[in-house]
């Protein structure tokens, strides 16, 4: 079987579905966009029309102030786009609302995943292995280098490390929306139920997720806590806080990051980072390679992130793949 | 290896020296031997596998993984054995337990360039990503994990509570993993022998002088000669030339170490033949020339013909078996002067006193040494023994004064450690021309010190607010802040657009009073210039 699926058109700043005439995450207003999940990279505002998940919607309204034409679909619901082209969303596993959206038109199947995870997260449902001919994957983390541990292992990490230094904070770089909340929810999960500090930045996102059902206990701001409360609690912050002036209130922190990047000690040491966490929402290169085989495409499209190896083991694989340039997406700060 | 794996993650990623100093001890407190004297050497890179290269693990890697892959990955990760560790192919049940770090030396000494190829993996497969990390950093040598050879001993003298400079002098006389020194230090041992070996002895150093009018009837003046300090020893038959820092530099310069036959032990300047710094042999060269010569493994003919060495002796520790640094600096400096005919005059020569009557004259003489490209007074108390390290009365350096230059901030970084969230290492610049009529700024230094804490947090502040550009962590500020810098000396270099490099430039004050346009041109920092 080939996938020569002339009406998927990948563009620089974004999936075209020609027969829809609407877009994927694309990077530029357009008149209906159809969104996988709440990062700015791939939700931006201005669009005439934006069809989303019922979450996602609601974390771009967080950030853009507005509803104007929103879609909500379920996961599972199937929506019909102009054109005969069917559209699903289906979880991602990435962050609350993440979806991969399978589009069906004239028999032929494409899903477009967003961003992804294998590993169980507590803030979103699990990643859904679904056929198709051809499969848009994401491979921000796609070097054989890249192995992400089993969470817990992370958590025990961060837990030894307060427990050693009660008179200190830890005070740990987490991104904003997905990454802060999942650390929370498993510091919980791990049985850690004192009060957790938050960056202002941090705060708004954390109580959406509690409105939408995702409960990660006691939050408290930083601003409101004074340097003695602090020893001895965990602090969250965005990523561009952790050695800037704002953390010079908190009582002689540790410096953590909760980042896929952490797993290369040289990222981790230019960022000024005493404990790397290596903790991401996205595939692996066991998880990206796993999802390919199991997903089995007629063929892969493999976007922003290192396209390269991964398109190498598809080549030693026998399977067929290319590389998409599409611009715009960030992968830093994960 | 799990310890020794952890030791090195955790020294990784901590960033202040003492916790550095903090974690090396407690892991040489806590491991048994001889564990814990092949870490040390590990640490102080004072092993070698030769069958073990960095190609060797590249090779490896390339019969388990794709290369195209590898390099990929290599790229990335910027480390060939942090990459290796990280796509080992680790088998699901590792054959035998880990390596202890002494099992892990017995095995990788013992292996040959054929037998690496077979017997590496085999060590790698029975550990886990940090293992294989340590395993291959410990392997090939090269740690680079920000810890020094002196951090090490520090750590090794303070886990056990005795003095740093008696681990150096002790260290050249034992080889790893250094049993006989950790018997000294944790057990009360009897100290090394080190008589008949040519082994490095700790320098003795100066405090600054600062504010202090000395009494010259306790203290005599010797010039500070601008060239590096050497301790040249002869003992065993073999002479060597060791560095401030203890490092073996009898490759770089084997005519001064050829020149002494005498069994001793000496300290002095070392310099390259010139016109400037005037010797009772001839002058010296200034630093610059001296600088051709340094960091060189081997030296050609013509580098020996173009830059001659020799040695200016400030003072004798060890002469024929006798150990003179329990005696007072005049009776070394009688039996130093007495020694100096007996050596060759082309290598040799005595630093010579200093005489003045009173410490104004002394003054006088030191505000009129610029001339002479040297780097102002030592004041040594004629009393004081030979005593290792710094310790405070007894010897003094008293620098001239520096040179000043007004400069602009333009582009500024953030410090490590303690400074880590300031912008506090400054790039500044002079004009090329009149301001005024289009000139633009060229750097000519960089200097992270002169400041106070309070001074530092408004220069933070004020790089913060007048930000124009920004290149990664550095940022481009608007060029309206003079420095009043401070620097030794200022030479041509090629390694600087200005063609300039200045020696030790520190932030002297901060005009925030005086405007941009007002800071000194190129020209003023040209014509400083000495060689």
């Amino acid at each position: 079987m080939t996938a020569d699926v002339s009406w998927i058109r990948p563009e620089p700043w974004g999936i075209h579905v020609v027969p829809a005439d609407c877009w994927i995450d694309p990077s530029r207003e357009v008149p209906h966009a159809l969104v996988t999940h709440g990062h700015a990279d791939h939700a931006r505002g201005g669009h005439g029309r934006t069809t989303a998940t019922p979450e996602t919607l609601a974390i771009m309204e967080l950030r853009y102030q507005t509803r104007e034409g929103a879609q909500p679909v379920q996961y599972g619901e199937t929506v019909r786009l102009a054109g005969r082209v069917d559209a699903t969303f289906i979880p991602a596993g990435h962050v609350l609302g993440s979806a991969q959206i399978l589009l069906e038109h004239a028999g032929e199947r494409v899903i477009v995943t967003g961003d992804y995870k294998r590993r169980p997260d507590p803030t979103c449902p699990p990643f859904e292995v679904t056929p198709c001919d051809v499969f848009v994957t994401e491979a921000t983390f796609g070097l054989p280098v890249f192995c992400h541990p089993p969470i817990e292992q992370e958590m025990a990490k961060l837990l030894k490390r307060l427990s050693d230094h009660p008179d200190r904070c830890v005070l740990v770089g987490a991104y904003a929306l997905g990454k802060a909340q999942r650390v929370i929810a498993e510091l919980r999960r791990a049985g850690h139920h004192e009060p957790i500090y938050l960056h202002g930045a941090l705060e708004r996102m954390c109580r959406l997720y509690e409105e939408l059902g995702v409960n990660l206990g006691e939050l408290r701001l930083v601003t409101d806590a004074s340097k003695e409360e602090l020893r001895g609690h965990i602090v969250l912050c965005p990523p561009g806080a952790l050695n800037d002036r704002w953390s010079r209130r908190l009582p002689d922190p540790i410096t953590a990051m909760a980042s896929g990047w952490m797993r290369v000690r040289q990222r981790a040491r230019q960022r000024n980072v005493e404990l790397p966490l290596v903790i991401s929402d996205h595939a692996d290169w066991g998880e990206l390679t796993r999802t390919i085989e199991e997903v089995n495409p007629a063929e892969s499209w493999i976007t922003h992130g290192r396209e390269e190896a991964l398109l190498r083991w598809c080549q030693l694989h026998q399977r067929r793949a290319r590389a998409l340039a599409l611009i715009g997406y960030e992968d830093e700060d994960d | 290896m799990e310890a020794f794996s952890a030791l090195l993650d955790a020294l990784i990623y901590t960033r202040s020296r003492n916790e550095k100093l903090q974690l090396i001890a407690d892991y040489l407190r806590a491991m048994p031997d001889p564990d814990r004297g092949w870490a040390l050497a590990a640490l102080t890179e004072c092993l070698d596998f030769p069958a073990v290269k960095s190609s060797t693990i590249r090779n490896l890697l390339h019969e388990r993984v794709d290369p195209v892959l590898w390099h990929l990955s290599r790229d990335f990760v910027g480390d060939t054995a942090e990459t290796a560790s990280l796509l080992w192919p680790a088998p699901d049940q590792p054959p035998s337990p880990p390596p202890s770090v002494s099992e892990a030396v017995e095995l990788l000494s013992a292996m040959t360039r054929i037998s690496v190829m077979s017997e590496l993996p085999r060590l790698l497969d029975r550990l886990d990503a940090e293992g294989r990390f340590a395993l291959l950093k410990l392997a090939t040598g090269a740690m680079r994990i920000g810890v020094s050879a002196r951090l090490a001993k520090t750590a090794f003298a303070q886990a056990f509570g005795v003095n740093v400079e008696e681990v150096e002098e002790y260290w050249h006389a034992l080889a790893p993993p250094y049993q006989p020194l950790f018997a000294w230090a944790s057990e009360g041992a009897d100290p090394p022998d080190t008589g008949a070996m040519p082994l490095f002895r700790p320098f003795m150093l100066a405090h600054p002088l600062e504010d202090l009018e000395l009494d010259l009837a306790d203290y005599v003046a010797e010039w500070k000669w601008d060239g590096i300090r050497v301790q040249l020893v002869c003992a065993g038959g073999a002479t060597r030339l060791y560095s401030r820092s203890g490092d073996d530099i009898t490759g770089t310069f084997p005519e001064v170490a050829e020149a002494l036959s005498i069994p001793a032990v000496l300290d002095g300047e070392l310099l390259v033949r010139g016109s400037h710094q005037g010797g009772e042999e001839g002058g010296a060269a200034s630093f610059n020339a001296l600088q051709q010569r340094l960091g060189r493994k081997t030296v050609s003919a013509k580098m020996l013909a173009e830059y001659p060495a020799f040695v200016r002796l400030y003072d004798v520790l060890i002469l024929e078996g006798e150990d003179q640094r329990e005696r007072p600096w005049a009776e070394r400096r009688s039996v130093l002067e007495t020694l100096m005919p007996r050596l060759p005059r082309e290598r040799f020569d005595l630093s010579a006193v200093v005489e003045a009557t009173h410490f104004a004259e002394l003054a006088q003489i030191r505000a009129s040494a610029r001339d002479e490209a040297i780097e102002g007074l030592m004041l040594k108390r004629r009393d004081s023994p030979y005593v290792a390290g710094r310790r405070v009365g007894l010897w003094y350096k008293w620098k001239r004064d520096p040179l000043l230059v007004d400069c602009v901030l333009m582009y500024a970084q953030r410090g490590n450690g303690r400074r880590s969230s300031f912008y506090s290492d400054y790039t500044f610049g002079c004009w090329d021309g009149d301001p005024d009529e289009g000139a633009d700024l060229l750097p000519v230094g960089k200097a992270y010190s002169g400041f106070t804490d309070e001074e530092l947090k408004r220069l933070d502040r004020y790089v913060r607010n007048h930000t124009v550009n920004r290149f990664g962590p550095v940022r481009e500020t608007d060029r309206s802040l003079v420095f009043e810098v401070a620097f030794d000396s200022v030479h041509p270099s090629k390694r600087h657009k200005s063609g300039l490099a200045m020696r030790f430039p520190r932030i002297h004050r901060i005009r925030w009073d005086k405007p941009a346009h007002e800071a000194d041109r190129i020209e003023a920092l040209q014509a400083l210039v000495k060689d």
